[in-house]
C-alpha cells in the first residue's frame, strides 16, 4: 500500500523551494513555533521527522493487522506476517538487496554489534566450520577509519580486545578526507575486516567506496559499510558497491525509532553464527542443542519490531516516490549553501571539505571563542534546532583539535530559507557572547 | 524565558574573566590539606579539574583548569570567589543549596544572600540540559573537599 506523497501530485523535475514547501505539508511536526519563532529543523543527521503517511502506516497496522508474525494460523497473524515480509522486500529493494539479505535490527548500532558479536562467536572454540572465514585471532587485523561514529568503532575495539586481533585505522587529513596512500599501506594480508562510513556524520565527506572495496578485495578482507548518513540521502546500491555488509537506521530516513537493518550477502549471513538466540530463529530444538533457520530469521530472535518495519517500508516508499537522486541533488545545494555561507562569516571554521568540494547536506562548525553548547542554546532561542557536542565522534574531534562543534544537517524538507535563517543567526553568536 | 535570563551579565563576565583558573599558576600553601577532583560531562565533553587547599578548617586556595561552555566555566569562576576563605562546613552547605536550586526546575528561587553571584545561575534551572554544566565544578569541589577533610 503506497501512499503517494501529496507534493508529487503537483510537480516533477528538479527539487526546488516550491516543491520542498509542499513536501513540508506532509510533515506535521515542522509546523510549529519554538520560542516564538517558526521551527527551523536542522538536526536530521541525528534523527529525521516522519511524514504523515509513515505515521499512518504504523497506526493502520495497530488498528487493522496487529499480531505476532511467523506463528499462528489465524487471519491477523497471516496479515501481519505478509505486511512484515512485504516491508522487508521494500526496504531491501530500496538499497538494491534481496529480501533474504536484509535483517531487521533495532538500529544501526545494534546492526554493527550483530556483526561484531557474530564474528566473535565464530572465533570461539567449537564454532561451526562454515563460519571460519569470520573467525579472528592474534595476528589478524580489523581496519576502521579515524572519522567513524562510535557505533562503528567501539564494537570493533571490543572484538579486537576479545579475540586478540589488532585494530588499525586509516587517518583523516586536514580537509576531512581519508588519506588513501595510508589506506593502501595499512590494508594488507593480515586485514580481515574493513569497516568504514559511507558518509561522515561530522565532516560530510563521502568516502571513496569503490577504491576502499578494491583494496579490501585485494587482501580478501570483509567490507562493512556504515550507510547511516548515505542510505537516507543518496542512491545506495549495495550490489553495485559490492560491500559484504551494510547497516542503516530507520529513524534517520523518515521512519520511527526502534528499527534499522543489516544487509549481508546471503552466502555470508547463512554461514555466520547467530548473535541473539531464542524463539523464532530455530528449526529443531532439543534440551541439549538447537539448529538455526537460514537468514534473515537466523538473526531475528524473539518478537520483532513489526509496526516499525512496516513504517520504515512506508518511509522508503516516500523517498523512492520523491526520488532519492533528486533528494541528493537538493541536499547538495543546501550543503554547499551552508558551507559557503558559514565559511564567509568571521570566526567560523567549517569542518570537512571546503565549499565547492563534494559533501552531503550537513556542516559541522566551530565558533571561535564560543562553546558549541552556547551556540546551540543561542540558536534554539531563535527556533533553530541543531546538534552540539562531539556527535559520537570523539577521536575525529581530537584529531581536528576540538572537543565539541555545532552541526546543521538538512533533509528533503529543508528550504534554502532554513539555511539562511541559520546563517543569519550564527552571524550574531559571537557578539552576543562578547567575543 | 528569554536567553538573557539564562546568560546573565554576571555569567558572561565570569566566563571571560575566570577567577581561579590555572592549577599550575600557584602552589598550594605549605601545610595545607589538599583535595583534587576531575569531572567530565560525557554528553558534551566538558571537563574540569578542581584543587582546593584547606588550612585551619577554611578553604585557603581554590584553583581549577577546565574546558567547557560559558555556563560551566563561569560557574567555576563564581565558585572560586565564594569558596576561598569559607569554612569547609559552610562550603558543603553552599554546594547543597546550589544543587537544590538547580534541580528545582525553577521552583526554588535563588537567594542572593546565601548564594551571592551564584544566584545568577537561577535561569539555568529552567534548562534541564544545562544543569550539569553549572554543577560540574561544584561536584568536583564537593569531591575535592571530601578528600581534603578526610585525609
Amino acid at each position: 500500500m503506497v501512499a503517494i506523497p501529496t507534493h508529487l501530485l503537483h510537480s516533477a523535475g528538479t527539487l526546488d523551494n516550491d516543491e520542498v514547501r509542499r513536501i513540508r505539508n506532509d510533515f506535521p511536526i515542522l509546523h510549529q513555533q519554538v520560542n516564538g519563532r517558526d521551527l527551523v529543523y536542522l538536526d536530521s543527521g541525528a534523527t529525521s521527522q516522519n511524514p504523515l503517511s509513515v505515521i499512518e502506516a504504523e497506526q493502520e497496522f495497530y488498528e487493522q493487522r496487529n499480531s505476532a508474525v511467523h506463528r499462528g494460523a489465524h487471519y491477523l497473524a497471516v496479515e501481519a506476517t505478509e505486511s512484515f515480509e512485504d516491508a522487508r522486500e521494500t526496504v531491501a529493494a530500496f538499497i538494491g538487496a534481496r529480501s533474504d539479505e536484509l535483517v531487521w535490527t533495532s538500529n544501526a548500532t545494534e546492526g554493527l554489534n550483530l556483526l561484531s558479536y557474530s564474528f566473535l562467536n565464530a572465533s570461539l572454540p567449537g564454532a561451526p566450520a562454515e563460519s571460519a572465514r569470520f573467525a579472528l585471532g592474534e595476528g589478524d587485523e580489523i581496519v576502521v577509519t579515524e572519522m567513524e561514529h562510535h557505533a562503528n568503532l567501539i564494537p570493533w575495539q571490543q572484538l579486537a580486545m576479545r579475540t586478540g586481533a589488532t585494530l588499525r585505522y586509516i587517518p583523516v587529513d586536514d580537509s576531512g578526507a581519508l588519506v588513501m596512500e595510508e589506506a593502501a599501506r595499512i590494508l594488507g594480508p593480515r586485514t580481515r575486516v574493513l569497516a568504514f562510513t559511507h558518509a561522515s556524520n561530522v565532516l560530510g565527506t563521502i568516502n571513496p567506496v569503490t577504491e576502499l572495496v578494491a583494496l579490501a578485495r585485494e587482501h580478501g578482507a570483509l567490507v562493512v559499510l556504515d550507510a547511516c548518513q548515505s542510505a537516507p540521502h543518496m542512491p545506495v546500491d549495495v550490489k553495485a558497491l559490492d560491500v559484504d555488509f551494510a547497516v542503516f537506521s530507520g529513524h534517520k530516513m523518515l521512519a520511527p525509532t526502534g528499527v534499522g537493518a543489516v544487509y549481508g550477502k546471503a552466502g555470508h549471513l547463512n554461514a555466520m553464527p547467530p548473535f541473539l538466540t531464542g524463539g523464532s530463529m530455530i528449526t529443531t530444538v532439543t534440551m541439549e542443542k538447537a539448529a538455526f533457520l537460514p537468514a534473515p530469521q537466523r538473526f531475528e530472535a524473539g518478537t520483532q519490531r513489526i509496526s516499525q518495519a512496516i513504517a520504515l517500508a512506508s518511509a522508503a516508499n516516500y523517498l523512492k516516490e520523491t526520488g532519492i537522486a533528486r533528494i541528493h541533488e537538493w541536499e547538495t545545494v543546501l550543503g554547499q549553501r551552508l558551507v559557503s555561507g558559514l565559511s564567509a562569516l568571521p570566526g567560523i571554521r567549517v569542518l570537512g571539505p571546503a565549499a565547492g568540494q563534494e559533501r552531503i547536506g550537513l556542516a559541522a562548525f566551530d565558533v571561535d571563542g564560543v562553546h558549541a553548547h552556547d551556540v546551540g542554546q543561542y540558536l534554539d532561542d531563535r527556533g533553530i534546532a541543531v546538534r552540539v557536542g562531539h556527535h559520537c565522534a570523539q577521536p575525529l574531534h581530537r584529531r581536528l583539535g576540538l572537543t565539541a562543534t555545532t552541526r546543521a544537517s538538512t533533509y528533503l524538507y529543508n528550504t534554502t530559507d532554513d539555511v539562511d535563517a541559520l546563517l543569519e543567526a550564527v552571524s550574531g553568536v559571537r557578539s552576543y557572547f562578547r567575543v | 524565558m528569554s536567553l538573557d535570563a539564562l546568560y546573565q551579565q554576571i555569567i558572561l563576565d565570569h566566563s571571560k574573566l575566570r577567577h581561579g583558573e590555572g592549577l599550575a599558576s600557584d602552589e598550594p600553601p605549605a601545610g595545607a590539606s589538599c583535595g583534587e577532583s576531575h569531572q567530565l560531562n560525557p554528553t558534551c565533553g566538558d571537563e574540569i579539574t578542581v584543587r582546593l587547599a584547606v588550612v585551619d578548617g577554611r578553604i585557603s586556595q581554590f584553583r581549577w583548569d577546565g574546558d567547557g561552555c560559558s555556563i560551566s566555566m563561569a560557574s567555576a569562576s563564581v565558585l572560586t570567589e565564594l569558596a576561598e576563605g569559607t569554612d569547609t562546613e559552610e562550603l558543603r552547605q553552599l554546594i547543597e543549596v546550589f544543587r537544590e536550586m538547580l534541580r528545582s526546575r525553577g521552583k526554588i528561587a535563588a537567594d542572593p544572600e546565601v548564594l551571592g553571584d551564584a544566584a545568577a545561575f537561577e535561569g539555568v534551572a529552567r534548562y534541564v540540559a544545562r544543569v550539569k554544566c553549572a554543577m560540574l565544578s561544584w561536584v568536583a569541589a564537593e569531591d575535592a573537599l571530601a578528600q581534603a577533610t578526610t585525609a
